[in-house]
Formats: C-alpha cells, sequence, structure tokens
C-alpha cells in the first residue's frame, strides 16, 4: 500500500524533514534543527505542526443530531455552545476507548478531530450508531494546521485578524484569500495555541506566512516530547480499547450530569466511577537519568510487578526523563516509591504530578489551559 | 595512531599501542537524533567483541552500543553522561565512550576502513 502524503508534504522536504511512516501516511518526524531544537522553539516562540493526517469529521443536523450524538458521547452536549470545543471519547461497550477526540459545535451541525490511526473505523462505528440519515463525511480536501507556542497568539493574528479574540477551547470561522477557515484555541503541548482547518490547496501559503513571521515547523518527534511534558494522552498507547477513562484518569472529560445516562460503557463507567479503579494512569519520574520507555514494567518495593509505563522519553524543558503509565490503584499516590526494569535493573522512581511541565503564566491572558 | 576502523553497528575504533578508543559514528548520532542519555561500561570489566558494552538513547528510542573488539575497559568518557548532546556536536572526536586494553589485535582485520563503511552506511540507510 503506497503512503499519503499531506498537502505540505513537498514543503515537509524542502525544509530538510525526515519523514516516517504514521498512521498510513509519510509524515515529517523532524527537520533540520533537530527534536529538541524543534520543542524548544514552540516552548519559547511559536511552533508550527502539519497534523493534516488526523481526521476531520463533519455532521450536519439540528437539535435531533445532538439528541443522537449525546447517546454516543460521554459528555452534555445540549450544554455546549455554537463554536465550542469539548474533549471526549468514541467509548467501547466494555468501557474501554476506541479513540479520543475533540467534538466542536457549530451552527449546522458538529466538527469531530479524530486520530489518523482510527478515523476510518470510528467514521464506520458513530455512522452505524446514528440512528437517523445525517450527513457524515470525512473532510480529505482539508489540511490541518497546528500553531503552539506563547508566540503563536501574535503570529497568527497577523495573518488572520482576530483569532487572538477566541476563547481557549472555542472557535470560528475566518477568512483566509477567498476561501473560509475554520480556527480553534486548542492545540496538544501544554501552550497557548491554535488549530487550523483549511484547504489543501491553501495550506502551503498559510504555512510560509507563518515561516516569515519566525515560527518553525515542528515534527512528530517534538510534538511526542510536548505533549507527554503537559501530561496529555497519546491514543493507543497511553489509552486504548482496554482502559476506561477513568482508568486514564481523565474523570474531568466526563460529564457529571451524564454518568446516570445512557451511553456506550455507561454502566462500567457509573461502577468505577462510583466505586474506583483498580489501575490509574499516573506521572512517573525516575530518580535517576534513565529512560523508561512504553512496556516497560513497573514493581513495588518488595519486587512485585505492579503495572507498566505507557509513554516515556526525555523532556527537554524538564530536563530530565519522564513517562506516564499504569499502576495498581494501592501505588498510585503521589510521591510513592515505584521501580521500574530497564535493561535489567531497577530503576528506582516516585509517582509524580502531571503536568511534568507547567506553562510560565502570561499575565491578562486566561486562554492558557491551567 | 593507527587509521580509523568501523563496525557494522556503527561504532569507531582507533588504535594506539594496546590500548583502543570506541565510540560511535556521525552517520549513527545522525540516525539518532538528539542524544540525551549515554550508559557506559563499567571499569575493569571484560567485554567481548561484538557484545552490548553501553547504550545511548534519543528523544526517539534506545539503543546499545557494541565493542569491536574485545578487551579490558581502562576508561570511560563521564563527559558524555553528563552532557550526551557532546555525542551529536563531535561524535568522532571528543565524545568517544570507552577505551580498552586489546586482547587480540587481530580483531581489527575483521573491521572496515573509511571508505568501505561510508560504502556500508549509504548502502544500509537507502
Amino acid at each position: 500500500m503506497s503512503l499519503k502524503k499531506t498537502a505540505l508534504f513537498e514543503l515537509h522536504k524542502k525544509l530538510g524533514a525526515k519523514f516516517v511512516q504514521f498512521a498510513g501516511y509519510e509524515m515529517p518526524i523532524q527537520y533540520n534543527d533537530g527534536i529538541i531544537k524543534e520543542h524548544n522553539a514552540t516552548r519559547d516562540k511559536s511552533g508550527i505542526f502539519d497534523v493534516s493526517h488526523m481526521g476531520q469529521l463533519f455532521i450536519e443536523g439540528n437539535e435531533d443530531l445532538t439528541k443522537n450524538l449525546q447517546k454516543i458521547f460521554p459528555i452534555d452536549l445540549k450544554k455546549l455552545q455554537v463554536n465550542q470545543s469539548k474533549y471526549s471519547f468514541l467509548m467501547k461497550d466494555n468501557g474501554g476507548i476506541y479513540d479520543d477526540l475533540i467534538i466542536t459545535k457549530l451552527k449546522n451541525g458538529y466538527m469531530i478531530i479524530l486520530n489518523a490511526a482510527c478515523k476510518e473505523s470510528d467514521l464506520s462505528i458513530i455512522k452505524s450508531k446514528l440512528d437517523k440519515e445525517f450527513k457524515v463525511e470525512l473532510k480529505h480536501d482539508f489540511a490541518l494546521i497546528a500553531i503552539q507556542g506563547p508566540k503563536s497568539k501574535d503570529v497568527l493574528e497577523k495573518i488572520i485578524n482576530g483569532v487572538s479574540q477566541l476563547n481557549f477551547m472555542h472557535g470560528n470561522n475566518f477568512k483566509f484569500g477567498s476561501n473560509y477557515i475554520y480556527v480553534t484555541r486548542s492545540g496538544y503541548t501544554g501552550e497557548d495555541g491554535f488549530e487550523i482547518s483549511i484547504k489543501n490547496e491553501d495550506a502551503e501559503e498559510l504555512v510560509n506566512k507563518m515561516l516569515n513571521l519566525g515560527s518553525k515547523l515542528v515534527g512528530l518527534g517534538a510534538r511526542d516530547t510536548l505533549r507527554l511534558e503537559a501530561g496529555l494522552c497519546l491514543y493507543g498507547h497511553d489509552i486504548t480499547e482496554e482502559t476506561s477513562p477513568i482508568e486514564a484518569n481523565l474523570k474531568w472529560a466526563i460529564s457529571k450530569n451524564r454518568i446516570d445516562d445512557e451511553f456506550p460503557g455507561s454502566k462500567f463507567i457509573k461502577k468505577q466511577y462510583n466505586e474506583g479503579v483498580s489501575k490509574l494512569r499516573v506521572g512517573i519520574k525516575p530518580d535517576i537519568k534513565v529512560i523508561a520507555r512504553e512496556s516497560t514494567r513497573i514493581f513495588d518495593e518488595k519486587n512485585n510487578e505492579i503495572g507498566k509505563i505507557t509513554s516515556g522519553t526525555f523532556g527537554p524543558s524538564v530536563n530530565g526523563p519522564i513517562a506516564m503509565g499504569y499502576v495498581k490503584n494501592d501505588f498510585s499516590k503521589l510521591n510513592t516509591k515505584i521501580f521500574l526494569e530497564v535493561r535489567g535493573k531497577k530503576i528506582p522512581a516516585s509517582i509524580c504530578n502531571m503536568p511534568f511541565y507547567r506553562k510560565k503564566y502570561v499575565k491578562g491572558d486566561n486562554n492558557v489551559r491551567s | 595512531m593507527s587509521e580509523v576502523k568501523f563496525s557494522k553497528e556503527h561504532e569507531w575504533i582507533t588504535v594506539e599501542g594496546e590500548i583502543a578508543t570506541i565510540g560511535i559514528t556521525k552517520h549513527a548520532t545522525e540516525l539518532l537524533g538528539d542524544i540525551v542519555f549515554a550508559e557506559l561500561p563499567e571499569k575493569g570489566s571484560s567485554v567481548d567483541k561484538d557484545s552490548t558494552a553501553g547504550v545511548v538513547e534519543s528523544t526517539k528510542a534506545a539503543s546499545d552500543v557494541y565493542t569491536p573488539i574485545s578487551g579490558e575497559v581502562v576508561e570511560t568518557n563521564q563527559s558524555i553522561v553528563d552532557d550526551p548532546s557532546k555525542i551529536n556536536s563531535d561524535p568522532e572526536g571528543d565524545a568517544w565512550f570507552f577505551k580498552l586494553k586489546i586482547k587480540d589485535l587481530s580483531e581489527m582485520n575483521t573491521l572496515m576502513n573509511r571508505d568501505e563503511y561510508d560504502k556500508f552506511a549509504k548502502e544500509s540507510s537507502s
């Protein structure tokens, strides 16, 4: 099977990208500067991310559609205002997660941003759960560009008048050339930033404008170190069909007033919500400078296996190794001493708070994820 | 100092008297990306040709470092443990990994010279 390319492929190539295969796409993992410089550029100024491989699902409809989607997603969509976004999940009946997603209410329906590897199966699952014929479409003619970092607001405002007025997790339509684009204030780095849905043919022009204003392209490598420092989950690793949102410590993403309702997995969610869970996703910091990667086994002081690492890397802004993983609930308390088995040795580590990196607070700027 | 030789695992080695100095190649560092962690063999330990004698980790992944010849570890370069980014900036110079007291000099004959290695590296990465 040949790999798919995004609208920015030629630009990536021109700028020295190293490519990897990701969810059937040929995507840049890094450019000439390398992961650490790209990471720091995002934390200090602004970084541009091509996330066009992600699914942009549009469903058209009105109140009937809201009622229908309410049965699929564990959030209160009736409370969602037009142009407001929420983080949610496509759930399995056993309480596991098919995908995590961002759902945004539009004037004439909903936009749902899906993970690249899941988007086609999500589409058929969602279609099968909609009990009426709504217009459902995965947009392939639109790119998705993110700009993230403290300077992203200034950079994007210079290109698209008015975007700096958006509140966090809100979006709107803006004009770019002769076409409309949809911009939301959101992201996956722990920084202030925006995600822009734009026609494929306009994507390169937008990115070139950002580059000319001093922003730097950032590959999937730094996207991973940034999101892990921010304590954000990567689907297929930190959350899967075998983990529930409650076990993943994402209870906040399930609307309280939906706990007694019916949605896929609701029985299990309700039970876990009220009675607690046997395993929990936690932040983990090795005491020494050793990186514990995904699948690293976790032990207690008595050498009993108590869990597994699901993501682990070196955090450039933390300047040390960081990880997240699942441990038995008894070991999930802050500062609990644990041991990570790396290359046959037991590395001492502690359970710690997430995010590992917290954005410096900018006075007068309330558009920052706390 | 002898001509620099190379292994298929992307280590370089130079020999001075009975002591060999070993590090990883520039090509290896380019494949790895930003190196953020290095682990060295223990001083005084004996290592066999082609066995694991260290680890480097980039932001992306961990890779073993092998010794291209057998011997006893007589010196290790702590400065690359303290600042692993040195391995990216000067892999075939200051950022050597360890020094060995050579057990069998003839093992050097199994290794590649610069031209052979460059050709090997080019072919294996294409």
